[in-house]
């Protein structure tokens, strides 16, 4: 019987099944950050096993409240810091060099096809767009990953999306990821890892393909994956030029990891995506899904663009192309935060951060701000925010606030427009 | 082994996220006894108040996919801390569900037959809830109500049996990898 990309990473890394159906895996990555690690450092401490399995695997960095806003962050932060020193933790992003997890890892080369990556965040999930298998993981198993290398999964079940078609343009990852939960709902991929195949996930850059498998999780997905091709080969070939003689020659080794073509799956969905139009949530699940084109005249008062989702380079140009020459509507404050240094230096050299401020955006530095209401954003009780984020739960950006999930093109149109609104790079 | 059964919270919905379960901006704790007021402070459900409704009980009685969306342990903690032990639903968030054995704590799945039927018939009483291991080996939930109580059959096994015989997963990765 053939094997999915999921089975054949979970074979070539298997350390033990120490009961039917539990698969304890060697890591090739552990990545952490000042939420969930301080607690597994404190308690490592206390044990008296202050050390790590192999600092070279183990990536760390400040990203939610970032600089600390207060003393609680501020000792989050020092504990992660002086942890990261005292381990040999070399790839530690601090205040000036860190950014959002899931933007800067990926940016700094650091998955590969094939490989195995937790972290105490649910939306590890998007470096399964590097053909690996990522999850996200809570403290304990961050603890055990960090001392012994190891963690324990499930029987890793797969859904396979094959999604023909072409998007119209104006139609974006955020647009295909939020239809398809819609589709199958927040307890849709429970168990399960996502395939994103077909010939709109090939035509998709490794930035859209992050942002797909970022929202696995939002279906209850262990990991999304997309198969690892040129595209992924091009992204890391500054980081993976040594080890290979020709791009030509990661390409085939990397093609190992694709599923056989007898493998086996939960289930296969099939789905055109040529007439997909913009969408966006509503109420407080990411599941419930509107038309763009349905909501119009819903007020907003907080445009957001950034995060682990929409964060990157690709997002900002194109949220740029839609403000340019505009400003913000009245009565509604924009909030871009590039999601790396890396990003906002790029941003900045483009002319892009220009057109967020003389729009009248306030940019921020790298970080999740306002995505979890820990930081920066925080929504006033009534208030109404669209949003290139991952989640519309209720509280989420603030007690009593409400928030619509969007491209960034959607969002920056709703920015312009003071309600929910199509770009005009959507013609319909 | 901890302590498993006490009085039940009834929570009649399904998809109720870590969010709902602990609002991300106590996660600035990091001490799990600090997230003790808060549980459940943003859970949208008529008729549910946190302050009146979570104190003393000890066991929660749910709907399907309980705990989606956030990886936070501080989740089952804040369970933990306020003497919650045992979630007992049809399914759950895989995240939450591996947490909570992680810590030694229960998240019984159990068929949609039966949690209709603990709702139908306890939901609307003051219950109490035993979690009992019979002689064969098998366990089950017991739930009473005044004069009415019945029981009903769970698996404890293979891995989840071993993690809560050992209070969760550092102890056993410890000796064994």
């Amino acid at each position: 019987m053939g094997k999915t990309i999921a089975q054949k990473i979970f074979e070539s890394h298997l350390v033990d099944t120490p009961f039917d159906g539990t698969y304890v895996l060697k890591l090739d990555r552990v990545f952490c950050h000042e939420i969930t690690t301080p607690v597994a450092i404190n308690d490592l401490l206390e044990r008296g096993k202050d050390r790590v399995f192999d600092p070279t695997k183990i990536k760390a960095v400040i990203d939610h409240v970032t600089p600390s806003k207060d003393s609680k962050t501020a000792t989050q932060s020092k504990i992660l810091r002086d942890w990261a020193r005292r381990n040999n933790i070399k790839d530690f992003f601090d205040i000036g060099a860190n950014g959002v997890c899931h933007a800067i890892f990926p940016e700094k080369g650091f998955v590969r096809p094939g490989y195995t990556v937790i972290m105490g965040d649910s939306h590890t999930c998007t470096h399964g767009a590097f053909g690996a298998f990522a999850a996200g993981v809570g403290t304990t198993d961050l603890e055990v990953g960090i001392l012994k290398g190891v963690c324990s999964f499930r029987e890793p079940k797969s859904i396979k999306f094959i999604l023909n078609g072409k998007l119209k343009e104006g139609v974006y990852a955020k647009d295909v990821i939020l239809h398809l939960i819609g589709k199958i709902g927040v307890n849709g991929a429970t168990n399960c890892v996502i395939e994103f195949t077909g010939p709109i996930v090939d035509n998709m850059d490794m930035e859209e393909r992050m942002t797909l498998c970022n929202m696995a999780i939002e279906a209850g997905g262990t990991s999304g994956i997309c198969f690892p091709d040129a595209k992924t080969v091009d992204y890391l070939w500054e980081f993976i030029k040594d080890e290979y003689k020709s791009k030509e020659e990661a390409i085939a080794d990397y093609a190992k990891w694709r599923d056989d073509d007898d493998a086996v799956y939960e289930k296969v969905i099939t789905e055109d995506l040529s007439n997909l139009e913009p969408v966006c949530t509503i109420n407080y699940k990411p599941d419930q899904i509107k038309k763009i084109s349905e909501m119009k005249g819903t007020k907003v008062d907080q445009v957001y663009i950034g995060s682990c989702t929409n964060g990157r380079i690709s997002d900002l140009r194109i949220a740029a192309k839609v403000l340019k020459g505009h400003k913000l509507a009245d009565g509604v404050r924009g909030i871009v935060s590039p999601a790396t240094p890396k990003i906002y230096k790029m941003a900045v050299d483009e002319g892009i951060i220009d057109i967020f401020l003389e729009a009248g955006f306030c940019v921020t530095n790298p970080t999740c701000g306002a995505c979890l209401g820990m930081s920066n954003g925080v929504l006033a009780e009534g208030e109404v925010c669209a949003s290139t984020t991952n989640r519309n739960f209720n509280g989420r950006m603030g007690k009593g606030g409400m928030v619509h999930l969007m491209s960034p093109a959607s969002a920056a149109a709703t920015a312009i427009t003071g309600t929910i609104a199509n770009s005009e790079l959507y013609k319909g | 082994m901890k302590a498993f059964g006490g009085d039940v919270l009834f929570l009649d919905r399904s998809d109720i996220n870590t969010d709902e379960i602990i609002p991300a901006k106590y996660l600035t704790e990091v001490s799990k006894q600090a997230l003790k007021p808060y549980l459940l402070e943003d859970l949208k459900l008529d008729g549910f108040d946190a302050k009146r409704d979570v104190p003393n009980k000890k066991v929660i009685i749910t709907r399907e996919n309980f705990g989606c969306g956030s990886s936070r342990e501080h989740a089952p903690w804040a369970l933990e801390v306020n003497g919650i032990y045992t979630v007992i639903a049809p399914n759950f968030a895989r995240i939450f569900y591996q947490n909570m054995y992680n810590c030694g704590l229960l998240a019984l799945n159990m068929p949609k037959k039966d949690i209709d039927d603990m709702f139908r018939t306890f939901g609307n009483k003051d219950c109490e809830c035993k979690i009992e291991q019979k002689e064969d080996g098998t366990w089950k939930v017991k739930l009473i109500a005044g004069s009415l109580s019945k029981s009903y059959p769970f698996k404890l096994e293979g891995f989840e049996k071993a993690l809560i015989e050992n209070e969760g997963w550092i102890g056993f990765a410890d000796s064994k990898y």
